[in-house]
């Protein structure tokens, strides 16, 4: 105790010393480094680390599943006519790629006018590597984050008006390809606007910001994210609301549904017409004349 | 057999048959006919449908009053109990009398061949003979052919009578001038509201559009910012008609493409700002709003009758009945990088109409210079 309480002394006697400010301050900076080195700087490195190792791993499927149509970094190919075999990936973005991977529309099962939604190819690991290696080919939208679709954190009479607005942004913007009713519709050329309705709100929302195949983007400068909100919020009201016309049928528009009226009333007019002009049974025996 | 198929206008048939008429195959009898148990199932069978229709008929009034008509609509099978309840039972019961009398019809009613002959639809030389001369006699007692000032007035106001007509007809809606001369901006075939520095904004929402906040491959339904008046802009307010009429003439599509995809029209050259083009949504073949566009094709689509305009080329007509090109919207951007209108469109937007004036633009898009 003596001795600690002499070298304390000691030290206390040169507290006010020119040189002990600068001690101080190296001692500080030292113990912030020391701590820096030993906690953050590994996590930091790890990430680094991981995101790298991401990238790779999505460069290597990539150049095994994409790169036949996109070119071998993404550049895209032309075909001798000038068509696309497969357009340039470069600023598609992260969302693009877990829109088109992860709902199976690519890798395509052949080149044409739609890019149809078939079983899902990746695996979820896989279709983020996918998108974290083709995120670095150029800036493009990332993945949206569910706050970005959710309505949840609006009391209820915020919602009804998000779901309100959101319908008319839906009757004013995607009802000309995606029906009325979300059940998607013809386009030129043998392609078609899918169906939307059960479509999960994140694809929806991908789809909005990057446009795939012939689809007009949405970006965040044209449709604002919580626009883009109101739109998905009021889509999924269409799956709750009552069938108050009886059966919809697909809600597929009034040439389909009045082909069925005329398939169906017409043919069972015709059924009714062959039984009442059918030849009755016929009996070998005479009428006995009474 | 052959003379009982002369009919009474047995005149008007031939002479002699050129071949011997066969006369009818043997009739044979239905089982209800020659047996007697057979009519009486028959019976039972009829009066039973009877019976059922009279069933669905108390089913019906049950429904009524039992299930919860109204404004439930998921009662049976998720569809409403009216539709399901009422709208079978009666149906039903109209279908069970229809299919009852039909089988009475084929069962248990006479059930011997008839034969009717066809006679000429001409009338007989006397019939005819006896018309015109009541026909005459009445022009005669008429005097309608010795008194020529009657019948000219009569004829002559007669005529007259379609003057009314035609002119109650002109007030089925304003003439094309008599439109034009209304009291409000934009009025008339040939104009729009859209005026040189009006902004374009969002269909819908009402905000203005940036310019530099578009990305390539965008599509914006839009309107003037007249249509959405507030006390910033300074804009009237627009109510009902004139309101609908604004708006519907109005309706555009703003898109950004690659611009060195544009082939600018004749003098259209500073119509676009850094690829943005501003076309009207209002097909020129019926009028239909058009904006199912394709990105990569820069076609848009009309739903109607398939006509496809090019974007990209003037909005010319690459396929389908529209006969003119879509109007363009020349677009600048305003001090503050929003976009807005050079001027009105430099042509009546949406169909053809018989004052439209016919004079080549000029610009009809590639396919024509």
């Amino acid at each position: 105790m003596r001795i600690l309480n002499l070298t304390a002394g000691r030290l206390s006697r040169h507290r006010r010393g020119p040189l002990a400010g600068v001690l101080l301050l190296l001692l500080g900076l030292l113990t912030a480094g020391g701590l820096w080195t030993a906690v953050m700087a590994p996590a930091q490195a790890e990430k680094t680390q991981d995101l790298a190792s991401q990238v790779e791993e999505g460069r290597k499927l990539f150049l095994v599943g994409c790169s036949t149509c996109h070119g071998t970094n993404g550049e895209g190919i032309t075909t001798d006519r000038g068509n696309n075999l497969g357009p340039s990936l470069v600023g598609v973005g992260a969302a693009a790629v877990d829109f088109q991977v992860g709902t199976g529309r690519m890798p395509m099962a052949q080149p044409g006018a739609q890019a149809p939604r078939k079983d899902v190819a990746y695996t979820e690991e896989e279709t983020a590597a996918l998108a974290a290696y083709v995120a670095t080919l150029g800036p493009g939208p990332a993945i949206p984050d569910e706050s970005d679709y959710s309505l949840q954190g609006l009391d209820s009479e915020a919602q009804e008006a998000a779901i309100v607005r959101g319908g008319q942004i839906f009757l004013t913007n995607c009802t000309a390809c995606h029906n009325f009713e979300g059940s998607g519709g013809a386009m030129p050329r043998g392609g078609y606007a899918p169906k939307i309705r059960g479509v999960e709100p994140k694809y929806i929302y991908e789809a909005l910001l990057t446009g795939p195949q012939n689809m007009p983007s949405f970006s965040n400068g044209n449709l604002t994210p919580e626009e883009k909100r109101d739109v998905i919020a009021y889509l999924g009201t269409l799956d709750d609301a009552a069938a108050v016309g009886g059966f919809g049928m697909g809600g597929l528009g009034p040439v389909a549904e009045g082909m069925f009226a005329w398939v169906l009333g017409i043919g069972t007019l015709v059924g009714f017409a062959v039984w009442i002009a059918a030849h009755t049974t016929r009996s070998n025996r005479k009428k006995v004349e009474a | 057999m052959s003379n009982e198929l002369t009919g009474p206008g047995g005149s008007n048939l031939p002479a002699e048959e050129p071949i011997a008429n066969p006369g009818l195959p043997e009739h044979t009898w239905r089982p209800t006919d020659v047996d007697e148990g057979a009519a009486r199932r028959a019976e039972r069978q009829i009066s039973t449908l009877y019976l059922l229709s009279m069933v669905c008929v108390v089913l019906f009034c049950v429904t009524y009053f039992v299930a919860d008509i109204g404004d439930n609509w998921e009662t049976v099978l998720g569809l409403g109990a009216s539709t399901i309840g009422l709208g079978v039972f009666l149906g039903l019961a109209l279908l069970f009398i229809g299919a009852g009398t039909i089988q009475w019809a084929r069962k248990l009613m006479s059930d011997v061949e008839m034969v009717e002959m066809r006679h000429p639809a001409r009338s007989s030389d006397e019939d005819r003979g006896a018309t015109l001369a009541a026909l005459s006699a009445g022009a005669e007692d008429s005097g309608i052919g010795r008194r020529p000032l009657v019948r000219n007035t009569l004829l002559a106001s007669v005529g007259m009578l379609g003057a009314p007509a035609v002119i109650l007809l002109r007030d089925l809606g304003p003439t094309p001038s008599q439109a034009a001369e209304a009291d409000y901006p934009g009025a008339g075939l040939e104009k729009t509201v859209w005026t040189a520095g009006m902004r374009v904004v969002r269909d819908v929402v009402g905000t203005p559009i940036k310019a530099s906040d578009l990305e390539i491959g965008d599509l914006v339904n839009a309107e003037p910012e007249a249509i959405f008046p507030t006390e910033e802009n300074g804009y009237p307010e627009m109510e009902g008609a004139v309101l609908n009429i604004a708006k519907s003439k109005a309706a555009v599509v703003v898109v950004r493409m690659d611009p060195d995809s544009i082939i600018p029209g004749e003098g259209r050259d500073n119509w676009s700002v850094d690829g943005i083009v501003c076309y009207s949504k209002i097909c020129t073949h019926v009028g239909c709003p058009i904006s199912l566009y394709e990105r990569t094709t820069h076609h848009l689509l009309c739903p109607c009758h398939q006509s496809t305009f090019d974007l990209s080329d003037s909005g010319r007509v690459v396929f389908g009945p529209a006969g003119r090109h879509l109007p363009q919207l020349p677009l600048a951007v305003d001090e503050e990088g929003f976009l807005v209108a050079q001027s009105d469109f430099t042509e009546p937007v949406g169909p053809t109409f018989w004052e439209r004036d016919t004079k080549d633009i000029g610009d009809q898009g590639e396919a024509d210079l």
